[in-house]
């Protein structure tokens, strides 16, 4: 038996054969042809079939690993309808009146050569791209089927390196595991092997004289186990019928309603970051969206987003969740998320300092422009918003002065809007002193956990040195929480909790006993916090 | 007419955006060419325009030639301002 580690992508159990995939190489021999035009068709033909293929694989790129990932098989599309390449195919085959595959296989290699000599790495990187998409088209011209076959039975991939077209084209039935040598924890590779739940290792020095051999990945502990004996196979196998049962057992939880034993019910929600993460939600059957980070719109942007670009991304999601509730928690830049177009001054203490909400009001245009975006989506479904950071009531009339104008605005405008109800993020230790003067003043509170319990402990979460005093269980916290949740009940307002402490299991019960409303979490919890749920009395 | 524009994307003219490119000027009906260090492209070839190699910081001379020339310049100059 031999121990080979690596890094590992999702936590799982895996035990079957290996397959070492190497990419074939493909063979062309140069042959005359007599009628170049015909073979100049056969050429067009089978761009056509590989640019069809792309877009399969973008739609089902897009589908399993969503739109940032798809987007390669798009630029591999426009480039097989370069004008360049095209000609060059086309002159080969002409002037010396030779197959397509030929054309296409002698344009590959001196397209390739222009890049990999590139000085630049993302160009030299391009390289492998010309090849990729060059290599399909004369898998297409030889009549060749272009899967990734891995055979009939079910195997543990070992491989270099995947590249996305080879990932998504795998029967992922066949597939138990990835364990590859490059690539990295946000590779397309390990991402792939988390949304479909398989373990996987990286970083792992592979050797081609696995192939064949029994294995065991280990993805709690990043270990990969070569020709392991019985007595580990058997524990293994244990543990994976564990994994199995506790996966089927989320399973039976889908589509069950998050209800006490008692009959009281929770409203369980997820949290999410990117229009990205939406297949998510509907996968682990969240009942809504509790906290919609806008931060991305800002983050992947050169410039403010504008309007339309908001208002797009709203939409899809509230269009998306087809009525269930999403609140949008309004920008919440500053402290560790920083953007350049911002232009914002250092800041010796940047998690006190200026972000959030404290932005928002000092630059209400930039505030004004995500508020019209989120009521004019809220026609499209049930949109809530929330405000981070709160310190005060003064804000809160503040804003929902702005939030008026902008109702204003759009009833001039003749622009229709929804009941948007408006809730803020209970995430200082001022806000949960005062919580019964601001539960007056909104519809819901939503706790952030994080910031608050770094704020109540005054302990920076970066600084690895204070672990050792860190308790995120810690009483003050927990009686703030309660604080929180009885003065929302007072003033008959809801409150839940959106932080990571929504997800910790372990509290659920304690939450649950302090009438807690709401328990907004990332997806992947949903299912596991409905099942305590259910056995709550 | 020509124009000068500074790139500000982080990894230059990579793919996505000279693909986005090459759509954007095979709409206007003008010929577009771009050039850098010495190095020049027509606007609505991807591996040509990819093969310049433009990187952030580096500043490119695009000329738009044609009856439509003037509209088609300030088509362009946007795009690039908004794209690259």
């Amino acid at each position: 038996m031999q121990k080979v580690n690596g890094k590992s992508i999702f936590k799982g159990i895996a035990i079957g054969r290996i397959l070492y995939y190497s990419k074939e190489q493909q063979q062309v021999k140069r042959l005359r042809v007599e009628n170049t035009e015909a073979e100049v068709a056969r050429y067009e033909a089978a761009r056509e079939a590989a640019v069809k293929q792309l877009g399969e694989l973008y739609d089902k790129a897009l589908a399993e690993v969503g739109e940032m990932n798809a987007q390669v098989f798009e630029v591999h599309q426009m480039m097989l309808e370069d004008e360049d390449y095209n000609d060059s195919i086309y002159n080969i085959i002409r002037q010396q009146e030779v197959n397509a595959e030929y054309a296409v296989a002698t344009t590959a290699d001196n397209f390739s050569d222009m890049f990999a000599n590139m000085d630049d790495e993302y160009f030299k990187a391009r390289a492998i791209d010309i090849k990729d998409i060059s290599e399909r088209v004369v898998t297409i011209l030889q009549g060749k089927s272009t899967g990734s076959d891995i055979g009939d039975e079910p195997v543990i991939i070992v491989a270099e390196d995947l590249a996305p077209s080879e990932t998504v084209q795998m029967d992922k039935t066949k597939l138990l595991s990835f364990v590859t040598r490059l690539g990295s924890s946000n590779s397309h590779t390990a991402i792939l092997a988390r949304t479909m739940n398989i373990p996987a290792l990286i970083g792992v020095e592979i050797d081609e004289a696995w192939d064949g051999k029994m294995a065991i990945v280990d993805g709690y502990t990043g270990t990969l186990y070569l020709e392991p004996d019985d007595e580990l196979i058997e524990e293994m196998k244990k543990k994976l019928q564990e994994d199995i049962e506790k996966r089927e057992l989320l399973q039976t939880l889908k589509g069950k309603e998050n209800v006490t034993k008692s009959g009281r019910a929770i409203k369980l929600y997820a949290n999410i970051g990117n229009v990205s993460d939406l297949a998510s939600v509907l996968q682990n059957d969240a009942s809504g969206i509790g906290l919609f980070r806008s931060e991305f719109l800002y983050l992947e942007s050169k410039d403010y987003p504008t309007e339309d670009e908001q208002f797009l991304a709203y939409k899809q999601v509230a269009e998306t969740l087809a009525g269930k509730k999403v609140i949008i928690r309004t920008l919440d830049i500053g402290a560790d998320k920083q953007v350049d177009y911002f232009n914002m001054e250092h800041e010796d203490n940047p998690a006190m300092g200026y972000r959030a909400i404290r932005i928002c009001l000092s630059q209400p245009e930039i505030f004004k422009t995500q508020l019209r975006a989120i009521f004019r989506a809220s026609a499209y479904g049930n949109i809530a918003v929330m405000y981070p950071m709160i310190i005060s009531v003064e804000e809160v009339k503040q804003i929902k002065q702005i939030v008026e104008e902008v109702k204003k605005e759009l009833d001039d405008a003749g622009i229709k809007y929804g009941d948007v109800e408006q809730g803020i993020m209970i995430e200082t230790p001022a806000a949960v002193m005062i919580s019964d003067l601001l539960a007056e003043e909104v519809d819901f509170f939503s706790i952030g956990t994080n910031d608050l319990t770094q704020y109540t402990l005054a302990i920076d979460r970066q600084n690895a040195k204070l672990d050792t005093f860190y308790n995120s269980h810690h009483e003050a916290v927990l009686r703030m929480i309660k604080l929180v949740v009885d003065n929302a009940h007072v003033a008959n307002i809801w409150a839940g909790i959106c932080g990571e402490l929504g997800a910790d299991t372990s509290l659920t019960d304690t939450f649950l006993d302090m009438g807690v409303d709401e328990l907004s979490v990332s997806p992947n919890m949903i299912l596991p916090i409905r099942k305590v749920i259910r056995e709550h009395e | 007419m020509t124009f000068n524009y500074v790139i500000t994307d982080e990894v230059g003219i990579h793919a996505r955006p000279a693909g986005l490119l090459v759509k954007a000027a095979k709409e206007v009906g003008s010929k577009v060419t771009v050039s850098c260090n010495g190095k020049s492209a027509e606007a609505t070839k991807l591996m040509a325009l990819m093969s310049l190699g433009v990187k952030k910081g580096m500043e490119v001379t695009v000329t738009v030639e044609g009856d439509n020339e003037a509209v088609d310049g300030e088509t362009m100059k946007k795009f690039f301002e908004e794209n690259l």
